[in-house]
């Protein structure tokens, strides 16, 4: 699989490591059962997903990247910084 | 003395180099050019081997990889290469090889009582056989059948050689160099398109080098070698020729190229193997088509091989496998097979077709041969070699016919076997008699025989069509394409999947020994399905994946359950196409080369000081290091920390994990990402913290040390350095992208040296001089500083992981060497110890320091004692985790001290923890020895450990349970600071 890392440009996804879904946002402090499932329940959707890959063989951006997860397609990859300051 | 079965001239093998080659420890000789199986047959040696489960004698079936029977042995020793296919090896001088199970050798194979056995062995014997009693399982059915029913076996062996790993990036990928492939790929390679051609075998032309058929005016295999040679002018063009394509993958294929395999030995710096990834925008997957056995009674004896094979070995080897020579064929290419090889001077014993009718045309091609039509082979006989057939004409007659060679042909399967690798899957085509690919990976298309465009013509006008369409994709424009002239064949075929005759065994699968019987038993007792049929017989398992075999039993299975091929379907097909050797996967990742080393600057100083290193992390650090006349570690180790605990001692800590963070938010950022508050940390200043996960628990900890208004440098764990690092880029790019903070590990630019013990202060005056103030009040405990000595940039933090006054000092990892040998210099007055990981570590468990045994992922900060550092005022990452319910239960395990009640114990980490009343037993075990140590300074064995309830339990008397190694003895728990609790000596 490559992902095109917006730095870097089409690389293998063995240098890339993966952290789930990124969709969710960090609940505020001291929401217990919204941490609880920001933790811990992950829904694991069939066809497109956003997730989190760090790209640490390379610059050490973290990336959402929109893949399908049914054929591997990756869709698109923009940098985490990007989207989250907008 | 052998018969030779070369023909006097012919072949595309070097005649003017002959080569000398053993099988089984007999010499023989062949030629370049040649496979170990040309060469074998031309010294008329069929036999080659015995089959998987009933030892019966096989010989060579086919001319390629497709080759279920002729798997050898090539080579000896460490380069022994089990189960290679003698029709792939390509032949070289002084080649060895040797047949695989059989004992003492195919001749005579005492194994062979196993096919009166037979009935033993039939469908899902493994699962029915040898249940009773289950004791005789493991100790005599499996081993028995392990030895005797099996594949070759490993050297065990080191291997020699190297393998390489490459990446190769291109606009078109063919797979397969035949008629198909060359048209696309000089379609495709004269439009400009960066073109890779893998070609299996080690010769390009594919059937081409097989068929004495004429293109533009040349022979099939001279057009195959112009081909070639243009592409070799073309520079956009990449030939990879002893190339296996065994996979494609999400936007890649897998390659494996054979560099070597051909030569006795690899040259120097030359691999033995090269696994090649390549990422192609476009592929034709023009790897042909496996021409399909015959299903019938006594069909496998030596002797019996695809039509199109012998017609290999003919045309491309100058070999006839036999002197007489059968045909029986439900296709047109039967025929063809026949005619080629009375062109090249065998005899053509007889021809039988199953079909009824076959036109005219077709029917020359026998010449003069006696001809059945609506006949069938029902009968073989020869046991060693093949020494006759009995046929059943269309009016139920029989004859025998005595030939030692019969050439099989019941159509065509085409190769798509790579094009379902992402998922795609196989689909009936009732015209063409063949499982086609529709749904293929992104970007691949089917060209020639393994699209079903069967015949010469059709395949060279498919391969071209398809080269041209992809250099169209990748933006290329059409070239007007110079058509190819080619002379064209009769294909007609009507798949005939098994007859009936003789009681004798119909095989299927030639590898696995699987027959139409045990397809049927198979289909009788409910497997029904065709994946399930594949588990319960083994048929289409091993190094040949089925290829000749698959189609036909999937068919037999069919009509057995009375379904049509296309309800039935066809297995899955998943990478590796072909097999590949575990040692290209790894490359040049073995032995030292798994991980790097990471030395120390410090590393040969303390080499030269007889240091023992241990890996810690991706390091090798100093453990201890021993002094004259000391013989164990204990001796070496006490004596290192006496001597940091009474004067002073220096150890190298650069494998700390260190990470710059610059901007003005960093005291903000540090504040969510550690417990404790870090912006009221003056310039100056260095602290300890403690960081989360975000489910709550500790992740790490560590110093950071304020150096500058916007510069302050972390330090972690040597384990955990990459794991933090990462941690702290999400925190940042994810959580909190506002604030203004840059991150950098620093760990590999800084070495660092930690000095400790009372004297350590007047170490660094001596080293220091006039250029730094190291005063208790210029430069107090937990202060920090950067400054220059001459133009060597220094830091200093008063530090201190052994409880006693300490510093670390840190310089660019350049300087290290010669800040480790300028402080053993300037400290040889004092009595400056050298000290390792292991006095390291008794030192911070005297001080009850927490370490890797305690962050063991499973504690809060409040199981460690931390709890007070956890601030109320903020938020920070893994807050609301660790205040749920179990995390902050009283009951949990928290750190204690332990000494032994008898002080000549000595204590075990792992040791389970119990109250002295108690039975041991899972649920009244209360925790557990997580760190143990000789203390010096107590002169017996102290530990850590996480008790239940422990810090109310100080004074009570405990027991530690340690059944594995017979240890069950008293503990008095206590505090966890064994020296200096005031911590006075820090501060001195
Ligand atoms: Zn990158």
């Amino acid at each position: 699989m490559r992902i095109p890392c917006p730095y870097c440009g089409s690389r293998d996804s063995s240098e890339f490591s993966y952290s789930g879904d990124a969709t969710l946002t960090r609940p505020t402090p001291d929401n217990a059962d919204a941490m609880f499932d920001y933790v811990y329940l992950r829904d694991n959707p069939v066809g497109l997903h956003r997730e989190y890959w760090y790209h640490a063989a390379g610059c050490h951006a973290w990336l959402k990247v929109t893949r399908n997860v049914s054929t591997h397609e990756v869709i698109e990859a923009v940098l985490a910084h990007d989207e989250a300051a907008s | 003395m052998s018969i030779s079965r070369r023909l006097a001239s012919g072949g595309l093998i070097d005649r003017s180099r002959p080569l000398n080659f053993t099988f089984d420890g007999k010499t023989y000789g062949g030629y370049a050019g040649d496979t170990l199986a040309s060469a074998l047959l031309a010294n008329d040696t069929m036999l080659v081997g015995r089959s998987f489960k009933y030892h019966r004698p096989r010989g060579i079936f086919s001319a390629g990889p497709e080759e279920p029977n002729a798997l050898v042995t090539l080579r000896s020793g460490p380069r022994a290469e089990p189960n290679t296919k003698a029709t792939t090896i390509e032949l070289f001088d002084g080649l060895k090889a040797s047949s695989q199970n059989c004992w003492p050798s195919p001749q005579f194979d005492l194994r062979a009582v196993h096919q009166l056995a037979g009935p033993l062995l039939n469908a899902g014997f493994y699962y029915k056989t040898f249940m009773w009693p289950a004791a005789f399982w493991e100790k005599f059915y499996e081993p028995a059948i392990r030895a005797s029913a099996g594949l070759g076996a490993l050297s065990g062996l080191d291997d020699p050689d190297t393998y390489e790993k490459s990446h190769a990036f291109c606009d078109l990928l063919v797979i397969g160099a035949g008629p198909a492939g060359l048209a696309a790929a000089l379609a495709a390679g004269r439009a400009g398109a960066r073109v890779i051609l893998a070609e299996e075998d080690f010769v390009l032309g594919g059937r081409l080098l097989g068929d004495t058929a004429q293109i533009d005016g040349v022979s099939a295999a001279s057009w195959a070698a112009l081909a070639e040679a243009e592409l070799g002018t073309l520079p956009n063009v990449r030939i990879l020729k002893r190339t296996a394509v065994f996979g494609a993958y999400d936007g890649e294929y897998g390659a494996i190229e054979r560099v070597s395999d051909h030569l006795q030995v690899p040259p120097p710096f030359v691999p033995r193997q090269r696994l090649w990834k390549i990422v192609a925008r476009q592929c034709v997957l023009a790897a042909g088509a496996q021409e399909r056995p015959l299903v019938f009674p006594g069909n496998d004896r030596p002797g019996i091989m695809l039509a199109s094979a012998l017609r290999t070995y003919a045309n491309r080897f100058g070999v006839t496998p036999g002197r007489r020579i059968a045909i029986f064929t439900t296709s047109d290419y039967g025929w063809r097979s026949a005619f080629e090889l009375q062109k090249a001077g065998a005899e053509i014993a007889v021809v039988v077709d199953a079909r009824a009718e076959v036109s005219p045309e077709v029917r020359k091609l026998a010449g003069n041969a006696p001809q059945f039509l609506g006949a069938h082979v029902s009968d073989t006989s020869g046991y060693r070699r093949l020494t006759g057939i009995t046929i059943t004409d269309s009016a139920g007659k029989t004859r025998r016919v005595a030939v030692d060679t019969l050439g099989v042909s019941g159509g065509w399967s085409p190769s798509i076997g790579i094009a379902t690798h992402l998922g795609g899957k196989g689909s009936w085509a009732e015209e063409q008699s063949a499982f086609l690919c529709d749904e293929r990976p992104p970007g691949m298309q089917i060209a020639g025989a393994a699209a079903a465009q069967w015949t010469l013509a059709q395949a060279l006008e498919n391969g071209a069509l398809a080269g041209a369409k992809a250099a169209s994709q990748v933006g290329l424009g059409l070239q007007a394409q110079k058509s190819i002239v080619a002379s064209d064949e009769a294909s007609g075929a009507t798949p005939m999947w098994l007859f009936k005759g003789s009681r004798r065994k119909a095989f299927v699968d030639l590898q696995n020994d699987v027959t139409a019987t045990d397809v049927a038993l198979a289909a009788q007792e409910g497997f029904r399905s065709v994946e399930q049929l594949k588990r319960y017989t083994t048929l289409g398992m091993a190094t040949d994946q089925g290829k000749t075999s698959n189609v036909n039993g999937l068919a037999i299975l069919a009509g057995e359950i009375r379904k049509t091929i296309a309800e039935t379907g066809a297995t899955r097909a998943r990478p590796p196409h072909v097999p590949v050797a575990i040692g290209a996967f790894a490359g040049l990742h073995s032995g030292k080369h798994f991980k790097p080393t990471r030395l120390t600057s410090s590393h040969a100083a303390s080499a030269a000081l007889n240091a023992t290193f241990v890996e810690a992390g991706q390091w090798m650090r100093a453990q201890w290091f021993n002094a004259p006349g000391e013989n164990d570690w204990l001796t070496s180790v006490t004596r290192e920390v006496k001597a940091v605990r009474s004067t002073v001692g220096i150890c190298d800590v650069s494998t700390l994990g260190k990470i710059a963070l610059c901007g003005s938010d960093v005291g903000t950022f540090l504040d969510r990402v550690y417990i404790n508050t870090f912006s009221t940390l003056p310039v100056g200043k260095v602290r300890y913290g403690v960081m989360l996960r975000e489910d709550g628990f500790v992740m790490d900890d560590g110093t950071t040390a304020h150096l500058t208004a916007d510069h302050w440098v972390m330090t972690t764990t040597t384990v955990n350095a990459g794991k933090v690092m990462q941690h702290l880029e999400y925190c940042h790019q994810v959580l909190w992208p506002e604030l203004d903070v840059q991150t950098v590990s620093v760990t590999e630019q800084w070495a660092q040296v930690a000095v400790a013990g009372p004297k350590s202060r007047d170490l660094l005056q001596a080293l220091l001089g006039d250029a730094f103030d190291v005063s208790n009040e210029a430069f107090p405990y937990l202060a920090c500083a950067e400054f220059h000595v001459g133009n060597i940039p220094l830091r200093l933090f008063r530090v201190s992981f052994s409880g006693e006054l300490a510093y670390e000092i840190a310089v660019p990892a350049g300087y290290g060497e010669a800040l480790f040998n300028a402080l053993m210099q300037a400290g040889k007055p004092l009595g400056v110890t050298p000290y390792g990981t292991e006095a390291l570590s008794v030192m911070r468990i005297e001080k009850g320091h927490v370490a890797g045994s305690e962050l063991n992922g499973q504690t809060v900060a409040r199981d460690l004692g931390l709890g007070r550092m956890m601030s109320a005022k903020k938020d920070y990452i893994g807050r609301t985790m660790a205040a749920r319910e179990a995390l902050v239960d009283s009951n949990r395990p928290t750190l204690v001290g332990l000494r032994p009640v008898d002080r000549s114990h000595r204590l075990r980490n792992g040791a389970l923890l119990f109250a002295r009343d108690v039975t041991p037993a899972p649920d009244t075990n209360a925790g557990f020895i997580t760190s143990t140590a000789f203390s010096p300074d107590h002169n017996h064995w102290i530990g850590l450990g996480l008790l239940a309830r422990g810090p109310e339990r100080h004074g009570e008397i405990i027991r530690a349970w340690d059944p594995v190694r017979s240890g069950d003895y008293e503990l008095e728990v206590v505090d966890p600071v064994f020296v200096d609790a005031e911590g006075a000596r820090l501060r001195a």
